[in-house]
Order: structure tokens, then sequence, then C-alpha cells
């Protein structure tokens, strides 16, 4: 079966744009990515908008009203934080059943400040505070304490990823946050749900971003220069596990993704140069080197500990900075993720770079749950 | 219930809290009859064989064993913090996630798979529009 490519992509600069709308924001990226390929909106056959806080909205039409209503199909997606990538597989999807040539994905938010979650009140008084907490700090701290019963990982250990990830924002220009953050910094930051201080957990911000995506036909007719091969897209929701009712669950459906993108890319864990994992907090992103294979159970705590996730170790991990300091605009990441693995396949990711990277694979995980992941390479 | 939707006494928090009139108040499961899956809250069909009309009412235990938590910290006005968020196991089936309280807030203290017991209680003087108080469920430490 021919291959799906992206021929170009980009992201804005993640930030608080109070004073423009989302399609606006969109826009944005949606014309770097355009540029990026060589293309025009006109060369476009379909778009695929994921967007979360305007879901009834029709984002991707308003889209299309800022750079040009070309008249073509729109599909407006949202899937929690695996928004972006799942409008991004849907574009993919389209091109593989033969239905287009070339397609258009965006992804994009605009986020208030503040917790997310715990919220719904629903019939009779609030339960928030009063049948424990429905938080995403806290959901998130509940997860990666299970971690810490079966393995004994400490809130040190947690912590360092934060401090790994914000070291990593300080070489991206596209980052929301570019500051050091000392392990006695995140450790002694304001504790949110414990273990998660405010320095482990992703930052509410705007952004959005882009890829222009092509069948193989179209893709070798137009060059393969710095084309990225999609080598797997995979999308699924949680199964059932006993305690899932009240513990989301982002273990399962991590794990039966990563195996079944391995194996639609005839790759495996030790083939990949660099991961953008879902760290929305930094308990998540602790639980994900092993639901993604990147090493054994119970191993993730040695990971970060030996600096295998830094960049220049073995398996660089969130070098854009991750959620937790280039912020995680919910509807946008999933493409922001694709773009960054994407710019380091073409070895342009400049003080950042993962060199000589060939293969690369981004994990979003929407609460609820949905999980995609895509596997990437470079494509001559 | 009256019109005015004032009850005549607290209410329960959730519809799998039962308050049996002049019994003790017990959290309420649903049990599959084909694979054994304890569910909180009514349903028809078992989310994990597919089962359909199996489920029938069963009373949940009132001890069990921490599994995970997170001490809170930040949460949204009105609410006090900090608090200890539980998810705890029941003996004989069930998970349940509630406020785990007369115990320090201290990662140090709280200790994995710690057995607790379920108490029943009035939910923080929490009142809905209509003035109804309402009894809630808590953990905390057996014996404590
Ligand atoms: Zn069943």
């Amino acid at each position: 079966m021919s291959d799906v490519y992206i021929l170009g992509t980009d992201m804005i600069r993640f930030g608080r744009f109070p004073d423009r709308t989302v399609p606006q924001i969109g826009a944005e990226s949606a014309l770097l990515a355009l540029d990026d390929a060589g293309l025009t909106i006109q060369d476009m056959q379909a778009l695929y908008c994921g967007n979360l806080f305007q879901a009834n909205a029709m984002v991707g039409q308003r889209i299309l009203q800022e750079i040009g209503q070309t008249g073509v199909a729109v599909v407006n997606t949202s899937n929690a934080c695996a928004t972006g990538a799942t409008a991004f597989r849907e574009a993919w999807m389209a091109i593989k059943a033969g239905v287009y040539d070339l397609v258009l994905a965006v992804g994009v938010e605009q986020m208030g400040k503040g917790l997310i979650g715990g919220t719904g009140a629903g019939k009779g008084i609030p339960k928030e505070g009063l049948l424990g907490s429905g938080t995403m700090p806290a959901v998130f701290a509940e997860a990666g304490m299970e971690h810490a019963s079966k393995y004994g990982t400490t809130f040190e250990q947690f912590a360092k990823i934060s401090v790994k990830n914000h070291h990593h924002s300080t070489l991206n220009p596209k980052a929301m946050y570019q500051k050091e953050t000392p392990l006695e910094d995140v450790m002694n930051a304001e504790m949110i749900a414990y273990p998660n201080t405010k320095l482990m957990c992703s930052v509410n911000v705007d952004g959005s971003a882009a890829a222009v995506l092509a069948s193989e036909k179209k893709a070798k007719e137009l060059g393969l220069g710095r084309a990225v091969r999609v080598r797997a897209s995979m999308l699924t929701s949680d199964p059932w596990q006993e305690r899932d009712l009240v513990m989301p669950d982002v273990n399962s459906c991590t794990r039966n993704a990563a195996k079944a993108a391995y194996e639609m890319a005839g790759v495996g864990p030790k083939d990949v140069n660099l991961v953008e994992l879902h760290d929305c907090f930094a308990t998540a992103e602790m639980l994900h080197y092993e639901n993604l294979g990147l090493c054994g159970d119970g191993e993730a705590g040695m990971m970060i500990d030996e600096g295998h996730t830094a960049l220049g170790g073995k398996i660089p991990v969130n070098v854009s900075g991750g959620l937790l300091s280039k912020g995680h605009p919910l509807g946008a990441t999933g493409i922001a993720n694709i773009y960054e693995v994407s710019t380091h396949l073409r070895g342009e990711a400049g003080k950042r770079q993962v060199e000589g990277a060939k293969i690369g694979l981004t994990h979003v995980i929407g609460l609820g749950s949905a999980c995609a992941i895509h596997v990437l390479e470079k494509a001559n | 219930m009256a019109e005015n939707g004032k009850a005549a006494g607290p209410l329960p928090v959730v519809p799998y809290l039962k308050l049996p009139e002049g019994g003790q108040p017990y959290l309420e499961g649903h049990k599959c009859g084909a694979c054994g899956t304890i569910f909180i809250g009514a349903r028809a069909t078992c989310s994990k064989c597919g089962a359909r009309d199996k489920m029938s009412a069963t009373k949940l235990a009132d001890k069990g064993n921490l599994y995970t938590f997170s001490i809170v910290y930040r949460s949204f006005p009105g609410i006090d913090v900090p608090y200890v968020s539980a998810i705890v196991d029941l003996e004989n089936g069930g998970t349940v996630k509630g406020n785990l309280i007369n115990i320090e807030p201290d990662p140090a203290k709280i200790k994995f798979g710690m057995p607790v017991e379920v108490v029943y209680q009035d939910a923080l003087g929490r009142k809905d529009k209509d003035g109804n108080s309402y009894i809630s469920y808590f953990f905390q430490p057996q014996g404590a």
C-alpha cells in the first residue's frame, strides 16, 4: 500500500493571545505550513481541523474564511488532548483511502488560565474536594503514585523530568517558556497535587500547528526533498480496566497504540531516535517511558536518573520542551509534536537537533481516553 | 420530597450511597452475572464482557485498602486544602474514590495498601440550592 508524506509543517510560537480569535490563530500556522510545503490553499483538497473548546463552532470553515474559501470538504475533530493528532490521522486516512492527494491538517486552541477538570457539579452539591479530586493535576498525580507504589519512584525522580524538559525548552525559540528550572526550584515550587508542583504541570497557552499531507504519487511528483514519511498512525481508546471508573487509565491505551504502531511501522522502540510524548504532568512522562517500550517496566526512574531521555542521551524525549514548558494548547498539541519530530528528521532543529535522527515517534493522550501515536521517518 | 425541593432529611451525595431507613448507610455496586465484575453505579450492560441485563445490585464492603492517592493543595475557591484524594480497593470488589480523613496529609504518613474503612458523615456542610444537606462517604485508617 502506498505511503503518506508530510510535505510541509509548522507551528506558531505558543503564547497567550487574548485579542485574537481561534480561527486567526489557526490560520497563521496553516499559512506557515503551506509556505513550508511551497503550496497554496488552492492546492488543498480538504481540511481537517482539530479544536476542543469551540468544538461546536466550525473552526475549520472559519479558518478557510481567513485564508481562502475554496469550498473543499472540512472536517472538525474533537478528542480531548488527542484532538490535533486525530485531525492529522483523519487527513492521513483520507489519503490512505485514495480519496485525496493533498490535504491540510490544523490544530488550534485558545485556553483560559487555571485548573482543568473537576468543575462539574452535576446534580446536588459540588463533589470536588468531597469525593477526592477530579482536577487534572490530582488525577495524574494519582497515576504517578500508582507507579511509586509499584516501583518506589520518588518525588525527586518525577521532578527531574520537569528539570529536563524546561532545559530542553531553552533551546526552542517556539516554546512558551525558555527558562532553566533547577531541581530545587521544581521541588520547592507551589505544591498543586502531590507529587506534582506547579513547575511539574503543563502550561495553558494558546497556539496552533499545521501540516500538509500528500499521497506518495503527489509527493514524488513534487519532490521528496524535505518530505517526512508517515510510517504508522494509530488511535486507540481505553480498554476495560478494573479501576477505570474512578481512575482514568492512560497506560493501557498507550501500550495498545504503541504495540500496533510499531507493528505497522515495522520498527521497534530501539529503532526510534527521538520521542515527543504527552507530558501533561511530570508524573505522566514517567509512565510513558514504559508504556512506549523505551525501557522495561519499573525502569523509568532509572531512565531519568541516568539522563537517557535528555538531549544527547540514548533516546531523547521531549526535546521541544514538551507540554511542561513549550506549552499545551490542547487541540494544537498533537500536530505540534508532529512538527517537532519532523523538524529533527529534516535536520533543521538548530541547537536542539537530535543528531542523525531518522525515525521519531509522537504520542498524545486525551483523557477519557484517546491515545494517538505516529511514527515518522526521514523520506530520503 | 416537598414541593420546594426540600427533603425531610439529608440526601445521599451520590446515587450509589444508600441510606436505608433505620439502617446503616452503605455503598452499592452492580455486579455482572456473567463475568463477576463490580461496577459503581447502576448500568444495564457490562463494559468488560458486554453481557446485557445481567447486572444486580450488591452491597459493597465497608473496608478496603488504599491503592493510590494525591495530596491536593490547589483546588477551586471555597474548597478547603490540603486534603487527600484517595482511591480505595474495597474488600470483595469495587474501587471507589474519596477523601481520606483523620490522617496527616503527609506522604510519609500515608502508606500504599494501608487498611482503611468507609465512614459516613455530613458532606462538609455543603448544601444544594434548596437548602438540603447531604451525607457523604469518607475513608479513614482502620481503627482511627
Ligand atoms: Zn461482565
